[in-house]
Protein backbone atom coordinates (compact mmCIF):
# COMPACT_ATOMS: atom_id res chain seq x y z
CA UNK A 1 0.00 0.00 0.00
CA UNK A 2 1.69 3.23 -0.47
CA UNK A 3 0.91 6.13 1.83
CA UNK A 4 0.04 9.55 0.06
CA UNK A 5 0.04 12.62 2.52
CA UNK A 6 -2.08 15.57 1.87
CA UNK A 7 -2.36 18.85 3.67
CA UNK A 8 -5.77 17.75 6.01
CA UNK A 9 -7.32 21.59 5.76
CA UNK A 10 -7.95 24.89 4.29
CA UNK A 11 -7.25 25.78 0.61
CA UNK A 12 -4.10 23.59 0.17
CA UNK A 13 -6.28 20.44 0.57
CA UNK A 14 -9.31 21.50 -1.51
CA UNK A 15 -6.26 22.70 -4.46
CA UNK A 16 -4.64 19.24 -4.10
CA UNK A 17 -7.99 17.19 -4.17
CA UNK A 18 -8.70 19.06 -7.55
CA UNK A 19 -5.31 18.50 -8.69
CA UNK A 20 -5.90 15.03 -8.57
CA UNK A 21 -9.62 14.97 -9.47
CA UNK A 22 -8.63 17.03 -12.70
CA UNK A 23 -6.52 13.72 -13.06
CA UNK A 24 -9.00 11.08 -12.51
CA UNK A 25 -7.50 10.02 -8.51
CA UNK A 26 -10.63 11.29 -6.62
CA UNK A 27 -9.00 12.18 -3.34
CA UNK A 28 -11.81 12.79 -0.46
CA UNK A 29 -12.29 13.25 2.97
CA UNK A 30 -14.13 10.55 4.97
CA UNK A 31 -16.21 10.90 7.32
CA UNK A 32 -16.96 14.39 9.66
CA UNK A 33 -14.61 17.29 8.40
CA UNK A 34 -12.81 16.57 11.94
CA UNK A 35 -11.97 13.54 10.62
CA UNK A 36 -8.14 13.32 9.39
CA UNK A 37 -8.98 10.20 7.22
CA UNK A 38 -9.47 10.02 3.60
CA UNK A 39 -10.27 7.74 0.69
CA UNK A 40 -8.80 7.45 -2.95
CA UNK A 41 -11.00 6.76 -6.04
CA UNK A 42 -9.92 5.54 -9.24
CA UNK A 43 -7.06 3.63 -8.40
CA UNK A 44 -6.19 0.92 -6.10
CA UNK A 45 -3.09 0.49 -3.83
CA UNK A 46 -3.41 4.12 -2.59
CA UNK A 47 -3.75 5.01 1.02
CA UNK A 48 -4.57 8.54 1.92
CA UNK A 49 -3.07 10.08 5.15
CA UNK A 50 -4.21 14.14 5.66
CA UNK A 51 -1.82 15.68 8.12
CA UNK A 52 -0.59 19.08 8.63
CA UNK A 53 1.16 20.64 5.80
CA UNK A 54 4.45 21.34 8.07
CA UNK A 55 4.69 17.76 8.98
CA UNK A 56 4.09 16.17 6.01
CA UNK A 57 8.43 17.06 4.96
CA UNK A 58 9.19 14.81 8.61
CA UNK A 59 7.44 12.18 7.68
CA UNK A 60 8.26 11.70 3.91
CA UNK A 61 12.39 12.15 5.28
CA UNK A 62 11.04 9.36 7.89
CA UNK A 63 9.74 6.89 5.20
CA UNK A 64 6.36 7.04 6.80
CA UNK A 65 4.98 8.37 3.69
CA UNK A 66 6.05 6.84 0.01
CA UNK A 67 4.04 10.14 -1.40
CA UNK A 68 3.61 13.38 0.17
CA UNK A 69 1.95 17.09 -0.83
CA UNK A 70 3.25 20.15 0.60
CA UNK A 71 5.06 23.23 0.14
CA UNK A 72 8.63 23.06 -1.45
CA UNK A 73 9.85 25.98 1.11
CA UNK A 74 8.78 23.85 3.86
CA UNK A 75 10.68 20.65 2.47
CA UNK A 76 13.73 22.44 2.28
CA UNK A 77 13.14 24.08 5.48
CA UNK A 78 12.85 21.17 7.44
CA UNK A 79 14.75 18.33 6.00
CA UNK A 80 18.71 18.90 5.86
CA UNK A 81 19.97 17.69 2.53
CA UNK A 82 16.71 17.37 1.03
CA UNK A 83 17.19 16.00 -2.38
CA UNK A 84 19.08 12.96 -0.62
CA UNK A 85 16.20 11.72 0.37
CA UNK A 86 13.37 13.04 -1.30
CA UNK A 87 12.05 13.80 -5.21
CA UNK A 88 10.20 16.16 -6.82
CA UNK A 89 7.41 14.37 -9.18
CA UNK A 90 5.67 17.80 -9.84
CA UNK A 91 4.87 21.27 -9.01
CA UNK A 92 1.43 21.43 -8.89
CA UNK A 93 1.20 25.08 -9.26
CA UNK A 94 -0.54 26.55 -6.81
CA UNK A 95 0.29 27.28 -3.18
CA UNK A 96 2.68 30.11 -4.83
CA UNK A 97 4.51 32.59 -2.42
CA UNK A 98 8.31 33.78 -2.35
CA UNK A 99 10.40 33.72 0.75
CA UNK A 100 11.87 37.03 0.55
CA UNK A 101 14.30 39.36 3.05
CA UNK A 102 12.61 42.63 3.43
CA UNK A 103 13.58 45.68 5.58
CA UNK A 104 11.39 49.04 6.16
CA UNK A 105 10.32 51.28 3.86
CA UNK A 106 12.25 53.97 5.08
CA UNK A 107 15.38 52.35 4.72
CA UNK A 108 15.59 54.57 1.24
CA UNK A 109 19.26 53.53 1.57
CA UNK A 110 18.89 49.98 1.77
CA UNK A 111 17.89 47.95 -2.03
CA UNK A 112 19.89 45.64 -2.27
CA UNK A 113 22.03 42.74 -0.04
CA UNK A 114 24.98 45.09 -0.35
CA UNK A 115 22.91 47.98 1.04
CA UNK A 116 21.73 45.25 3.98
CA UNK A 117 25.58 43.87 4.69
CA UNK A 118 26.70 47.75 4.83
CA UNK A 119 23.63 48.11 7.07
CA UNK A 120 24.32 46.15 9.10
CA UNK A 121 27.68 46.56 10.07
CA UNK A 122 26.82 50.34 10.73
CA UNK A 123 24.26 49.31 12.89
CA UNK A 124 26.10 46.69 14.95
CA UNK A 125 29.00 49.45 15.34
CA UNK A 126 26.19 51.81 16.49
CA UNK A 127 24.31 49.76 18.89
CA UNK A 128 26.66 46.91 19.91
CA UNK A 129 24.42 43.67 18.33
CA UNK A 130 24.04 42.26 15.12
CA UNK A 131 21.23 43.59 13.05
CA UNK A 132 18.02 41.22 13.72
CA UNK A 133 16.10 39.24 11.11
CA UNK A 134 13.04 37.60 12.52
CA UNK A 135 12.42 34.56 10.77
CA UNK A 136 10.95 30.72 10.78
CA UNK A 137 13.52 29.78 7.81
CA UNK A 138 16.22 29.54 9.85
CA UNK A 139 18.10 27.47 7.31
CA UNK A 140 17.13 28.29 4.48
CA UNK A 141 17.88 31.96 5.45
CA UNK A 142 20.71 31.43 7.19
CA UNK A 143 22.43 29.19 4.10
CA UNK A 144 21.39 32.22 1.43
CA UNK A 145 22.64 35.32 3.34
CA UNK A 146 26.17 33.10 3.84
CA UNK A 147 26.28 32.49 0.10
CA UNK A 148 25.87 36.09 -0.84
CA UNK A 149 28.53 37.62 2.09
CA UNK A 150 26.09 39.14 4.22
CA UNK A 151 27.86 39.37 7.85
CA UNK A 152 26.93 41.25 11.13
CA UNK A 153 23.34 39.90 11.11
CA UNK A 154 21.37 37.58 13.73
CA UNK A 155 18.27 35.75 13.03
CA UNK A 156 15.49 35.74 15.71
CA UNK A 157 13.02 33.13 15.88
CA UNK A 158 9.22 34.53 14.68
CA UNK A 159 6.62 31.70 14.31
CA UNK A 160 3.84 33.83 13.33
CA UNK A 161 3.00 37.57 13.08
CA UNK A 162 6.14 38.46 11.57
CA UNK A 163 5.63 41.47 9.74
CA UNK A 164 4.85 43.05 12.84
CA UNK A 165 7.83 42.62 14.67
CA UNK A 166 9.94 45.71 13.12
CA UNK A 167 7.07 48.23 14.45
CA UNK A 168 7.81 45.80 18.18
CA UNK A 169 11.12 46.85 17.83
CA UNK A 170 12.26 42.95 18.41
CA UNK A 171 14.04 42.91 15.17
CA UNK A 172 15.03 45.21 11.95
CA UNK A 173 14.38 42.87 9.38
CA UNK A 174 12.43 39.82 8.30
CA UNK A 175 12.91 37.14 6.25
CA UNK A 176 9.05 35.48 5.74
CA UNK A 177 6.76 34.33 2.78
CA UNK A 178 4.83 36.75 0.38
CA UNK A 179 2.71 36.05 -1.92
CA UNK A 180 1.08 39.89 -3.16
CA UNK A 181 3.20 41.70 -0.58
CA UNK A 182 0.01 43.29 0.65
CA UNK A 183 0.78 42.81 4.52
CA UNK A 184 4.46 43.46 3.80
CA UNK A 185 3.50 47.05 2.65
CA UNK A 186 0.42 47.50 5.48
CA UNK A 187 3.32 46.93 7.75
CA UNK A 188 5.77 49.72 6.41
CA UNK A 189 7.84 46.84 5.18
CA UNK A 190 9.28 46.57 1.38
CA UNK A 191 11.13 44.09 -0.32
CA UNK A 192 14.81 43.57 -0.73
CA UNK A 193 15.84 43.54 -4.66
CA UNK A 194 18.15 40.04 -5.56
CA UNK A 195 16.82 38.83 -2.15
CA UNK A 196 13.90 35.74 -3.38
CA UNK A 197 15.41 33.22 -0.98
CA UNK A 198 13.31 30.89 -2.44
CA UNK A 199 9.84 30.70 -5.04
CA UNK A 200 7.98 27.73 -3.31
CA UNK A 201 4.80 26.20 -4.19
CA UNK A 202 2.98 23.21 -3.19
CA UNK A 203 4.94 19.74 -4.66
CA UNK A 204 4.36 16.28 -4.90
CA UNK A 205 7.14 14.97 -3.57
CA UNK A 206 8.27 10.92 -3.13
CA UNK A 207 10.46 9.67 -0.36
CA UNK A 208 13.38 7.39 -0.90
CA UNK A 209 13.03 6.41 2.45
CA UNK A 210 10.02 4.78 2.44
CA UNK A 211 9.70 0.90 1.59
CA UNK A 212 8.82 0.35 -1.94
CA UNK A 213 7.56 -3.18 -2.62
CA UNK A 214 7.13 -4.37 -6.12
CA UNK A 215 3.21 -4.06 -5.67
CA UNK A 216 3.56 -0.16 -4.73
CA UNK A 217 6.23 0.11 -7.69
CA UNK A 218 3.75 -1.05 -9.95
CA UNK A 219 0.98 1.10 -8.07
CA UNK A 220 3.56 4.43 -8.81
CA UNK A 221 3.74 3.54 -12.23
CA UNK A 222 0.07 3.34 -12.74
CA UNK A 223 -0.43 6.85 -10.54
CA UNK A 224 2.27 8.45 -12.73
CA UNK A 225 1.06 7.53 -15.96
CA UNK A 226 -2.76 8.97 -14.23
CA UNK A 227 -1.01 12.04 -13.50
CA UNK A 228 0.98 12.47 -16.61
CA UNK A 229 4.31 12.62 -14.48
CA UNK B 1 28.64 7.20 17.33
CA UNK B 2 31.10 4.68 19.33
CA UNK B 3 33.99 6.11 21.32
CA UNK B 4 37.13 5.61 19.44
CA UNK B 5 39.76 4.50 21.91
CA UNK B 6 42.39 5.06 19.34
CA UNK B 7 41.54 8.27 18.21
CA UNK B 8 41.47 9.59 22.51
CA UNK B 9 44.91 8.10 23.01
CA UNK B 10 46.34 9.82 19.80
CA UNK B 11 45.12 13.12 21.16
CA UNK B 12 46.24 12.65 24.64
CA UNK B 13 49.66 11.00 23.03
CA UNK B 14 49.75 14.61 20.97
CA UNK B 15 48.65 16.63 23.86
CA UNK B 16 51.62 14.93 26.06
CA UNK B 17 53.70 16.37 23.40
CA UNK B 18 52.53 19.60 23.59
CA UNK B 19 52.99 19.88 26.74
CA UNK B 20 56.64 18.60 26.96
CA UNK B 21 57.36 21.94 24.89
CA UNK B 22 56.16 23.75 28.23
CA UNK B 23 53.04 24.10 27.92
CA UNK B 24 50.00 23.70 30.33
CA UNK B 25 47.37 21.75 30.00
CA UNK B 26 43.94 23.44 29.68
CA UNK B 27 40.95 21.85 30.30
CA UNK B 28 37.72 22.96 29.38
CA UNK B 29 34.14 22.61 29.92
CA UNK B 30 31.96 21.10 26.83
CA UNK B 31 29.39 23.21 27.63
CA UNK B 32 30.07 26.77 26.48
CA UNK B 33 28.04 29.99 27.30
CA UNK B 34 26.66 30.59 23.58
CA UNK B 35 26.55 34.66 23.21
CA UNK B 36 30.48 35.06 23.30
CA UNK B 37 30.79 32.34 20.93
CA UNK B 38 28.08 33.49 18.49
CA UNK B 39 29.15 37.26 18.86
CA UNK B 40 32.31 36.35 17.31
CA UNK B 41 31.30 33.85 14.72
CA UNK B 42 27.66 35.22 14.42
CA UNK B 43 24.66 33.07 12.50
CA UNK B 44 27.22 30.64 10.71
CA UNK B 45 28.49 29.34 14.05
CA UNK B 46 24.51 28.84 14.56
CA UNK B 47 24.56 26.56 11.72
CA UNK B 48 27.41 24.71 12.65
CA UNK B 49 27.68 23.84 16.46
CA UNK B 50 25.23 22.61 18.74
CA UNK B 51 22.91 24.93 20.75
CA UNK B 52 20.97 24.22 24.20
CA UNK B 53 19.37 26.14 26.41
CA UNK B 54 20.05 26.01 30.29
CA UNK B 55 17.41 27.66 32.76
CA UNK B 56 19.97 29.63 34.76
CA UNK B 57 22.76 30.60 32.41
CA UNK B 58 20.70 30.68 29.25
CA UNK B 59 21.86 29.26 25.62
CA UNK B 60 24.52 27.40 25.84
CA UNK B 61 27.18 25.88 22.95
CA UNK B 62 28.45 22.56 23.08
CA UNK B 63 32.19 23.29 22.50
CA UNK B 64 33.09 23.88 19.00
CA UNK B 65 36.65 24.71 19.30
CA UNK B 66 38.99 25.26 22.27
CA UNK B 67 40.67 28.70 20.73
CA UNK B 68 37.86 30.97 22.69
CA UNK B 69 38.06 28.66 26.28
CA UNK B 70 41.87 28.32 26.09
CA UNK B 71 41.96 32.66 25.66
CA UNK B 72 39.45 32.71 28.09
CA UNK B 73 41.61 30.48 30.76
CA UNK B 74 44.58 32.91 29.59
CA UNK B 75 42.88 35.89 30.26
CA UNK B 76 41.42 35.10 33.49
CA UNK B 77 44.91 33.68 34.84
CA UNK B 78 46.44 37.37 34.02
CA UNK B 79 49.56 35.99 32.85
CA UNK B 80 51.20 38.03 30.20
CA UNK B 81 52.24 35.08 28.17
CA UNK B 82 51.62 31.12 28.11
CA UNK B 83 51.64 28.43 26.06
CA UNK B 84 49.08 25.47 26.43
CA UNK B 85 47.68 22.75 24.88
CA UNK B 86 44.93 20.69 25.00
CA UNK B 87 42.86 17.45 23.55
CA UNK B 88 39.39 16.62 23.68
CA UNK B 89 36.30 16.40 21.85
CA UNK B 90 34.60 19.35 19.72
CA UNK B 91 30.77 19.18 19.00
CA UNK B 92 29.58 20.02 14.91
CA UNK B 93 26.71 19.77 12.85
CA UNK B 94 26.74 18.50 9.69
CA UNK B 95 24.09 19.73 7.43
CA UNK B 96 25.56 18.56 4.08
CA UNK B 97 27.49 15.51 4.73
CA UNK B 98 26.58 12.69 7.16
CA UNK B 99 28.88 10.65 6.72
CA UNK B 100 31.25 13.72 8.37
CA UNK B 101 31.29 13.26 12.48
CA UNK B 102 29.93 15.37 14.41
CA UNK B 103 31.97 14.62 17.49
CA UNK B 104 35.80 14.30 17.26
CA UNK B 105 38.54 15.03 18.87
CA UNK B 106 41.22 18.01 18.77
CA UNK B 107 44.60 17.95 19.98
CA UNK B 108 46.25 21.96 19.92
CA UNK B 109 49.13 23.80 20.70
CA UNK B 110 48.90 27.63 21.90
CA UNK B 111 51.04 30.29 22.38
CA UNK B 112 49.54 33.46 23.74
CA UNK B 113 51.43 37.13 24.59
CA UNK B 114 55.21 37.08 24.44
CA UNK B 115 57.28 39.16 22.92
CA UNK B 116 58.52 38.04 19.41
CA UNK B 117 55.35 36.72 17.17
CA UNK B 118 57.14 35.60 14.40
CA UNK B 119 59.37 32.66 16.53
CA UNK B 120 55.50 31.76 17.65
CA UNK B 121 54.50 31.03 14.35
CA UNK B 122 57.02 29.30 13.75
CA UNK B 123 57.28 27.95 17.36
CA UNK B 124 53.73 26.50 16.39
CA UNK B 125 54.04 25.26 12.89
CA UNK B 126 57.02 23.20 14.09
CA UNK B 127 55.37 22.00 17.04
CA UNK B 128 52.22 20.50 14.93
CA UNK B 129 54.77 19.37 12.20
CA UNK B 130 56.54 17.41 15.22
CA UNK B 131 53.30 16.06 16.51
CA UNK B 132 52.31 14.79 12.98
CA UNK B 133 55.86 12.86 12.83
CA UNK B 134 55.90 10.95 9.87
CA UNK B 135 52.92 11.00 8.38
CA UNK B 136 52.54 11.04 4.55
CA UNK B 137 51.32 15.16 4.64
CA UNK B 138 52.43 18.17 3.41
CA UNK B 139 52.01 21.61 4.51
CA UNK B 140 50.80 24.83 2.70
CA UNK B 141 51.18 28.31 4.71
CA UNK B 142 50.07 31.27 3.96
CA UNK B 143 49.62 34.87 5.72
CA UNK B 144 46.48 36.63 5.56
CA UNK B 145 48.62 39.77 7.38
CA UNK B 146 49.91 40.30 3.72
CA UNK B 147 46.57 41.06 2.21
CA UNK B 148 45.10 43.00 4.89
CA UNK B 149 48.28 45.33 4.76
CA UNK B 150 47.54 45.68 0.56
CA UNK B 151 43.82 46.55 2.06
CA UNK B 152 45.11 49.38 4.24
CA UNK B 153 47.72 50.48 1.33
CA UNK B 154 44.84 51.19 -1.16
CA UNK B 155 45.05 54.41 -2.33
CA UNK B 156 41.69 55.10 -1.42
CA UNK B 157 39.41 56.62 1.50
CA UNK B 158 38.87 54.60 4.85
CA UNK B 159 35.60 54.17 4.35
CA UNK B 160 36.18 51.85 1.29
CA UNK B 161 39.46 50.01 3.06
CA UNK B 162 37.23 49.43 6.15
CA UNK B 163 34.82 47.45 3.80
CA UNK B 164 37.14 45.21 2.18
CA UNK B 165 38.84 44.95 5.46
CA UNK B 166 35.25 43.37 6.87
CA UNK B 167 35.10 40.84 3.89
CA UNK B 168 38.62 39.77 3.82
CA UNK B 169 37.29 36.51 4.63
CA UNK B 170 34.61 35.97 2.27
CA UNK B 171 35.94 36.13 -1.29
CA UNK B 172 32.94 36.63 -2.99
CA UNK B 173 32.05 40.19 -1.53
CA UNK B 174 35.35 40.93 -1.20
CA UNK B 175 35.62 41.12 -5.30
CA UNK B 176 32.41 42.65 -5.78
CA UNK B 177 33.31 45.42 -3.20
CA UNK B 178 36.71 45.62 -5.60
CA UNK B 179 34.55 45.45 -8.94
CA UNK B 180 32.00 48.25 -7.66
CA UNK B 181 34.83 50.69 -5.99
CA UNK B 182 36.95 49.91 -9.52
CA UNK B 183 33.79 51.63 -11.52
CA UNK B 184 33.35 47.92 -13.11
CA UNK B 185 29.86 47.74 -12.12
CA UNK B 186 27.60 50.51 -13.26
CA UNK B 187 25.89 52.68 -10.91
CA UNK B 188 22.01 51.83 -10.43
CA UNK B 189 20.28 54.79 -11.65
CA UNK B 190 17.37 54.69 -8.33
CA UNK B 191 20.62 55.15 -6.42
CA UNK B 192 21.75 57.90 -8.39
CA UNK B 193 18.46 59.71 -8.14
CA UNK B 194 18.06 58.97 -4.57
CA UNK B 195 21.44 61.02 -3.67
CA UNK B 196 20.52 63.43 -5.80
CA UNK B 197 17.72 64.20 -4.03
CA UNK B 198 17.88 67.51 -1.71
CA UNK B 199 15.76 65.41 0.68
CA UNK B 200 16.01 61.76 0.08
CA UNK B 201 14.13 60.90 2.81
CA UNK B 202 11.17 63.12 1.46
CA UNK B 203 8.75 60.45 0.68
CA UNK B 204 10.40 57.85 3.42
CA UNK B 205 7.34 57.02 5.27
CA UNK B 206 6.92 56.51 9.10
CA UNK B 207 9.99 55.85 10.69
CA UNK B 208 9.86 51.96 12.39
CA UNK B 209 12.38 49.73 14.26
CA UNK B 210 15.12 50.62 15.96
CA UNK B 211 17.31 51.90 12.93
CA UNK B 212 16.83 55.73 13.51
CA UNK B 213 16.21 58.35 10.76
CA UNK B 214 20.07 59.44 11.67
CA UNK B 215 21.78 56.15 10.88
CA UNK B 216 20.03 56.44 7.59
CA UNK B 217 21.30 60.38 6.83
CA UNK B 218 24.20 58.96 7.81
CA UNK B 219 24.22 56.03 5.15
CA UNK B 220 22.96 58.16 2.66
CA UNK B 221 25.73 61.06 3.30
CA UNK B 222 28.62 57.72 2.91
CA UNK B 223 26.84 57.01 -0.34
CA UNK B 224 27.43 60.08 -1.64
CA UNK B 225 30.88 60.63 -0.65
CA UNK B 226 31.13 57.40 -2.20
CA UNK B 227 29.50 58.08 -5.46
CA UNK B 228 32.19 61.42 -5.47
CA UNK B 229 35.21 59.43 -5.11
CA UNK B 230 37.40 58.66 -8.22
CA UNK B 231 37.26 54.91 -8.83
CA UNK B 232 40.41 52.26 -7.28
CA UNK B 233 43.21 52.81 -9.86
CA UNK B 234 44.12 49.85 -11.81
CA UNK B 235 47.41 49.52 -10.63
CA UNK B 236 45.75 49.30 -6.64
CA UNK B 237 43.70 46.23 -8.18
CA UNK B 238 46.26 44.42 -9.74
CA UNK B 239 48.73 44.71 -6.80
CA UNK B 240 45.70 42.35 -4.94
CA UNK B 241 44.69 40.36 -7.52
CA UNK B 242 48.68 39.30 -7.64
CA UNK B 243 48.57 38.54 -4.27
CA UNK B 244 46.12 36.33 -4.10
CA UNK B 245 47.02 34.31 -7.31
CA UNK B 246 50.46 33.36 -5.70
CA UNK B 247 50.63 29.99 -5.68
CA UNK B 248 54.34 28.38 -5.01
CA UNK B 249 57.36 27.10 -2.98
CA UNK B 250 57.28 29.90 0.10
CA UNK B 251 60.87 31.29 -1.17
CA UNK B 252 59.32 32.25 -4.53
CA UNK B 253 56.08 33.79 -3.35
CA UNK B 254 58.52 35.67 -0.58
CA UNK B 255 60.62 37.03 -4.04
CA UNK B 256 57.33 37.86 -5.77
CA UNK B 257 55.77 40.09 -2.64
CA UNK B 258 59.17 41.88 -2.69
CA UNK B 259 58.21 42.75 -6.16
CA UNK B 260 55.09 43.72 -5.65
CA UNK B 261 55.83 45.79 -2.74
CA UNK B 262 57.90 47.73 -5.15
CA UNK B 263 54.50 49.31 -6.31
CA UNK B 264 53.08 48.97 -2.92
CA UNK B 265 55.44 49.79 -0.08
CA UNK B 266 52.64 49.34 2.55
CA UNK B 267 52.84 45.61 2.71
CA UNK B 268 56.83 45.68 2.75
CA UNK B 269 56.38 45.40 6.65
CA UNK B 270 54.42 42.45 6.62
CA UNK B 271 56.84 41.08 3.75
CA UNK B 272 59.64 41.79 6.62
CA UNK B 273 57.49 39.36 8.78
CA UNK B 274 57.35 36.83 6.05
CA UNK B 275 61.10 36.56 5.40
CA UNK B 276 61.46 36.71 9.31
CA UNK B 277 59.06 34.26 9.84
CA UNK B 278 60.54 31.85 6.97
CA UNK B 279 63.94 32.26 8.52
CA UNK B 280 62.80 31.20 11.81
CA UNK B 281 61.22 28.18 10.50
CA UNK B 282 64.39 27.58 8.93
CA UNK B 283 66.34 27.51 11.95
CA UNK B 284 63.72 25.32 13.07
CA UNK B 285 64.69 22.41 10.95
CA UNK B 286 61.76 23.25 8.39
CA UNK B 287 62.80 22.70 4.66
CA UNK B 288 61.71 26.18 3.80
CA UNK B 289 62.33 25.91 0.28
CA UNK B 290 59.92 22.74 -0.40
CA UNK B 291 57.08 24.29 1.80
CA UNK B 292 54.07 25.66 -0.42
CA UNK B 293 52.44 29.21 0.02
CA UNK B 294 49.36 30.61 -1.58
CA UNK B 295 48.39 34.25 -1.31
CA UNK B 296 45.22 33.29 -0.69
CA UNK B 297 45.56 30.70 1.78
CA UNK B 298 42.91 30.60 4.95
CA UNK B 299 40.50 33.23 3.58
CA UNK B 300 37.30 30.57 3.68
CA UNK B 301 37.87 29.44 7.38
CA UNK B 302 36.06 30.42 9.85
CA UNK B 303 36.51 34.35 10.50
CA UNK B 304 39.57 34.72 12.75
CA UNK B 305 42.77 34.16 11.45
CA UNK B 306 44.51 37.21 10.40
CA UNK B 307 47.98 36.59 9.87
CA UNK B 308 50.48 33.81 9.54
CA UNK B 309 48.30 30.45 8.51
CA UNK B 310 48.87 27.04 7.77
CA UNK B 311 46.97 23.62 6.87
CA UNK B 312 48.52 19.79 6.84
CA UNK B 313 46.87 17.74 4.21
CA UNK B 314 47.12 13.85 3.29
CA UNK B 315 49.62 13.94 -0.10
CA UNK B 316 48.26 9.83 -0.03
CA UNK B 317 44.40 11.22 0.43
CA UNK B 318 43.87 14.48 -1.49
CA UNK B 319 40.65 13.89 -1.17
CA UNK B 320 40.65 13.83 3.04
CA UNK B 321 40.42 17.52 4.79
CA UNK B 322 43.48 18.70 6.01
CA UNK B 323 44.64 17.01 9.27
CA UNK B 324 45.83 20.06 10.81
CA UNK B 325 45.16 23.76 11.11
CA UNK B 326 46.64 26.94 12.62
CA UNK B 327 47.09 30.38 12.65
CA UNK B 328 47.62 33.77 14.20
CA UNK B 329 44.15 34.90 15.81
CA UNK B 330 45.93 38.21 17.22
CA UNK B 331 42.26 40.67 16.67
CA UNK B 332 40.16 37.16 18.36
CA UNK B 333 41.76 37.68 21.83
CA UNK B 334 41.27 42.15 21.32
CA UNK B 335 37.75 41.56 20.82
CA UNK B 336 37.59 39.13 23.69
CA UNK B 337 39.40 41.93 26.15
CA UNK B 338 42.73 42.78 25.54
CA UNK B 339 45.60 43.64 22.94
CA UNK B 340 47.93 40.21 23.14
CA UNK B 341 49.56 38.19 19.86
CA UNK B 342 48.22 34.56 19.98
CA UNK B 343 48.80 32.32 17.78
CA UNK B 344 48.06 28.45 17.76
CA UNK B 345 46.98 25.31 15.80
CA UNK B 346 45.15 22.02 16.39
CA UNK B 347 45.58 18.20 14.72
CA UNK B 348 42.32 16.11 13.90
CA UNK B 349 43.51 12.52 15.90
CA UNK B 350 41.31 10.86 13.50
CA UNK B 351 42.26 12.08 10.49
CA UNK B 352 45.70 11.67 12.06
CA UNK B 353 44.95 7.32 12.05
CA UNK B 354 43.30 7.24 8.81
CA UNK B 355 45.81 8.50 7.08
CA UNK B 356 48.09 5.94 8.68
CA UNK B 357 45.90 3.10 8.06
CA UNK B 358 44.89 4.50 4.51
CA UNK B 359 41.04 4.59 5.81
CA UNK B 360 38.59 7.23 5.88
CA UNK B 361 37.85 9.28 9.06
Amino acid sequence: MIRLGVPSKGRLMDKTFQWFGARGVTLAKSGSERDYAGTVGGIDGIELILLSASEIPRELEAGRLHLGVTGSDLVREKVAGWDRTLRVMAGLGFGGADLIVAVPRAWVDVDSLDDLDAAAAAFRARHGYRLRIATKYHRLVRDFLREHGVADYQLVDSQGATEGVVKNETAEAIADITSTGETLRANGLKVLDGALIHASQATLFRSKAATWTDADRAVLADLEGRLGL
Amino acid sequence: MTVDLAEIAEGRRLRALFAARGADIVRADILQPADRLLDLYGEDIRARAYVTGDPLRGEMMLRPDFTVPVVMAHLASGAASGRYAYAGKVFRKQETDPDRPVEYEQAGYEVIGGGDPVAADAEVFVAIKEGLGDLPVAATIGDLGILTAAVRGLRTSEARKAALMRHVWRPGRFRALLDRFAGRVAPDPARQRLLAMDDPLEEAGPFIGLRGRNEIEERIARLRAEAAEPPLPQGDIAAIDAILALRETAPNVLSALRDIAMDLSEIGGAVDRLARRLDALSARGVDVAALAMEGGFGRSMLEYYDGFVFGFSGVTRPDLPPVATGGRYDALVSVLGRDVPAVGGMIRPARCLALRAGGRA
